[in-house]
């Protein structure tokens, strides 16, 4: 049996822990809680000009989760506010193979589409990628 | 009678090589002889019970208050206490319901830490309703209730104490006699949730010491769909009925109902009957297995896991099993610093086809008083063998060799 959902590429995003923090001034918050697991995604956001300027997470999660924070962390500056709100839509949508996986600005996410065949996961990487666009829809 | 594992073994259809099923504490796997009992009544037997006149609605009835009458046998208590529900958690929520409307303001209920939300929820919802006080009983660090804590916990307004035979995460067995001394001194009740107990040999509960038992039977190797609540009688006749309808009633009128007496009073409805059958042919197989060397050979392969989970610690410093050592269920839980259970569950699927449970088994208060965000479970049934522990314990090795760097 193949162990395929943990490449290589997700325990490294998941260990670089990129943006893994706190911003300073705060920016905009919000929290998702996974009630299957326990697991829990805090995620900060400043905006302007409808663009993201910063974004820091903290999560307390498996590797799914904090592999999919560091790939936001990774995309966030300088994308449209827009574009991140529509992002746990558009993952979604890839885990469960109705669309392809993203190219261009969210090719990051692309590392994921190993994760569409396990279900109960999918929850995992949408943990942080809901709490950003909840933070951004307190703008 | 001996034991004899291949024999055992071959009775389970899902068992193939490459699995190792070791989640039977959240659901226990069926064998052959039950699955045909239950195929058996559905060809030849199937009609609703206690309604018809015609033959094969009486020969159903026959087969439903028998397989009630096999389960009062197993418990050493009698049929008219046996209440079919749809599971262990209905069971409990029938029982918080039809004990809590003779209670409110005032009286007070006495529930763990150490629980399975199913024996923690039912009682807030009491309590929101009703204005009953819940009283939290501890857990030790060792993952047992806090024993030592009840006294200061118990008054003249205690009604209830409503808490686990054995614990579905840490592994302990509750000291009935000393909660029954406890409950008694009191003057109040004993419940125990039998969940995890009932799973290893349904207990005799003439001589145990409770007043209410609850448990599930897709836990002890028989089909979902159907639980037990057995209380002694005077107890069931003080309860209301948590549901109305066919079933449970004596007369019904305009003006008002009648209920009827216990335990018809607390099964409304079609009752799950085929699975009667089922839970009644899962007690049947079980008797024909010698409890002490199934015991015996449990008890050798849960100490093997606990060593085995210390050994890899020596090498990797981040694991910390949970529970008491000394007589435990057939489980074993661990949590692992730096490495999430979901994470651990996933992998050793995919690499040894090892089936473990991770999260917070449905035991948020137990994490939160053992100070851990979740913890993954090894849980071992009749079918478990050396095999199974081998595949696990290599296989958790590998995925914290992956996870922890
Ligand atoms: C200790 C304990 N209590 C109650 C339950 C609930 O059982 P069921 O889901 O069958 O109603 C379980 C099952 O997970 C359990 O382990």
């Amino acid at each position: 049996m193949s162990d395929d959902l943990y490449p290589e590429a997700i325990l490294r995003l998941a260990q670089s822990a990129r943006g893994a923090g706190r911003l300073d001034p705060p920016g905009l918050s919000a929290t998702t809680d996974s009630p299957i697991c326990g697991d829990r995604a805090t995620v900060e956001v400043r905006a302007e000009g409808g663009k993201v300027r910063a974004l820091a997470h903290a999560v307390r999660g498996c590797v799914l989760c904090r592999a999919a924070a560091a790939a936001l962390a990774e995309v966030a500056e300088g994308t449209a506010t827009a574009e991140i709100a529509a992002l746990p839509g558009r993952i979604a949508a890839m885990l469960k193979g109705e669309s392809q996986a993203p190219s261009g600005r969210f090719a990051a996410f692309a590392v994921f589409a190993p994760v569409g065949p396990h279900r109960s996961r999918h929850g995992c990487v949408l943990l942080p990628l809901r709490a950003a666009a909840q933070a951004l829809d307190k703008a | 009678m001996n034991f004899d594992l291949a024999a055992i073994r071959r009775q389970f259809p899902v068992l193939r090589p490459g699995l190792h099923y070791l989640d039977s504490a959240a659901s226990s796997q069926i064998p052959a002889p039950v699955i045909a009992a239950m195929d058996n009544f559905q060809r030849g037997g199937r009609a609703n019970i206690a309604r018809g006149v015609h033959r094969l609605a009486e020969r159903a009835t026959e087969a439903y208050e028998g397989a009630r009458s096999r389960v009062a046998r197993a418990l050493n208590v009698a049929a008219d206490e046996i209440v079919f529900t749809a599971g262990c958690t209905a069971a409990l929520n029938i029982a918080a319901q039809g004990l809590g409307s003779r209670w409110g303001e005032g009286d007070e209920i006495v529930i763990s830490e150490l629980d399975h939300h199913s024996n923690i929820v039912p009682w807030q919802i009491l309590a929101v309703r009703s204005g009953v006080r819940l009283r939290w009983l501890p857990v030790t660090q060792e993952g047992r209730l806090d024993l030592d804590a009840l006294p200061g916990l118990l008054s003249p307004r205690t009604r209830l104490i409503a808490v686990t035979h054995g614990s579905n995460v840490t592994a302990a067995i509750s000291d009935v006699p000393r909660l029954a001394a406890a409950a008694r001194s009191a003057g109040a009740l004993l419940l125990l949730d039998g969940a995890q107990v009932a799973a290893h040999g349904l207990p005799d509960l003439a001589a145990l010491g409770c007043d209410l038992y609850a448990f599930s039977a897709h836990k002890l190797h028989g089909p979902t769909g159907i639980g037990v609540l057995w209380a002694r009688r005077a107890v069931l006749e003080s309860m209301a009925p948590a549901f109305g309808g066919g079933g449970t009633i004596a007369r019904v009128a305009k003006s008002g109902t009648i209920f009827a007496d216990p335990p018809a009073r607390f099964e409304a409805g079609t009752p799950p009957y085929v699975e009667a059958v089922g839970l009644g042919a899962a007690i049947d197989w079980r008797a024909t297995i010698d409890r002490n060397a199934a015991d015996a050979h449990l008890a050798r392969l849960t100490q093997r896991l606990v060593d085995g989970l210390d050994a890899i610690d020596r090498q990797r410093r981040a694991i910390r099993v949970l529970g008491p050592t000394g007589p435990r269920l057939p489980l074993v839980s661990f949590a692992v610093r730096g490495a999430h259970t979901h994470d651990i569950c996933q992998m050793v699927d995919a690499s040894h086809g090892v089936a473990l449970r991770g999260g917070h088994h449905c035991a948020q208060p137990l994490a939160d008083a053992l100070g851990v965000e979740g913890s993954t479970r090894i849980s071992l049934a009749l079918h478990s063998g050396d095999d199974d522990v081998d595949a696990a314990l290599a296989a958790i090795d590998q995925a914290l060799g992956r996870l922890l760097r």
